[in-house]
């Protein structure tokens, strides 16, 4: 795994923005993390044609302007975008609304732990899974996971 | 007559280099320290010329060869989970037989490279064929796990949802419904 690893989280709680980049920097993987407070400051920097694309979105679902859902929903309409791994991060759900998200095209669901290193053990997962779909040519229709 | 020598590596190296690369036609662009940028892209045979010739001439390619190595040890987990008769032997056994080098070697390496274990690339993989009959096949779990050669179908029920963290019937709830969505559209 020697490239670097783009991520791109768009959340608009400044504490788990903060909690969340101190994690990938104690990870040994190497990575570079984006952060978006909103889910409209964020479709405006995908909806460039030239922007950079990451190799994994994680979304919050509630958030000002735009929710996580709404981006979901639009990411998953744009060819240039759809085929971006996403994980959805948020407070806990349902389990029918946990598999509405997945139906909607979602990779991955994680309910936010409130420990640092429960936080840290659960992204080093999801990151790695995620780079076995991405060089091992696994099927990304089938890629779910719930964390 | 006694001479005393002082050596400069660098060039001895680069020297040294530039004349293997003119030997195996090897057009380059630039050669800097421990990287040489090559102008055409080399086929597999030609590739493998070349790092016989730097090995013989005590130079390694180092993280292509790695990631070459990693690449023929994914492959050999794969054909021994898709390998109906192979899944009885260990995979361990099976592995280090296979690529010629002791099993210690071999995991290690992989580690090193892919940041996760064989052992889990193995679940991963295995879930991962299971998710596949379970969407085109009409098998039935208990099939399934008979096929993947799991002691009981609990046992792969259980290393689904650990692996994904979903259940095996949520997953084909969550395919159905979005081939349902794609076929509305």
């Amino acid at each position: 795994m020697s490239d670097l690893i783009h991520i791109i989280l768009a959340d608009d709680d400044q504490d788990d923005r903060d909690f969340f980049s101190d994690a990938f920097e104690e990870l040994k993987i190497k990575t570079k993390v984006s952060l978006f407070n909103d889910g409209q400051q964020l479709m405006n920097f995908l909806l460039q044609p030239d922007c950079f694309l990451p190799n994994i979105l994680f979304l919050d679902l509630n958030m000002p302007f735009k929710s996580g859902i709404e981006c979901l929903h639009e990411i998953k309409t744009i060819d240039r975008l759809k085929d971006i791994v996403i994980a959805i991060y948020s407070t806990s759900a349902s389990d029918e609304d946990i598999e509405e998200t997945f139906i909607s095209g979602a990779n991955i669901y994680i309910k936010k732990p409130s420990e640092f290193d429960t936080l840290k053990k659960i992204l080093g997962n999801v990151i790695t899974t995620n780079w076995q779909y991405q060089t091992s040519g696994l099927n990304k229709d089938n890629f779910f996971m719930k964390l | 007559m006694r001479l005393f020598l002082k050596f400069d590596f660098n060039t001895i190296a680069k020297i040294h280099l530039e004349d293997l690369l003119a030997k195996s036609n090897v057009k380059f662009k630039t050669i800097s320290f421990g990287e040489i940028e090559i102008s055409e892209k080399l086929s597999t045979s030609e590739l493998s010329d070349l790092t016989n010739s730097l090995n013989e001439n005590g130079i390694d390619i180092i993280e292509n060869q790695k990631a070459v190595f990693v690449q023929k040890i994914k492959d050999a987990i794969i054909e021994m989970i898709q390998t109906e008769d192979t899944v009885m032997v260990k995979s361990s056994v099976f592995l280090s037989e296979k690529l010629n080098h002791s099993y210690g070697y071999i995991s290690n390496l992989f580690s090193e490279i892919t940041y996760t274990s064989i052992e889990n690339f193995i679940i991963i993989q295995k879930i991962e064929l299971a998710k596949q009959l379970l969407t085109i096949n009409d098998l039935s779990l208990t099939e399934i796990a008979f096929k993947l050669n799991y002691s009981s179908v609990s046992h792969l029920s259980t290393q689904f949802k650990n692996t994904t963290g979903i259940t095996p019937s949520s997953f084909q709830r969550i395919i159905t419904k979005r081939k349902e969505l794609a076929n509305k559209k």
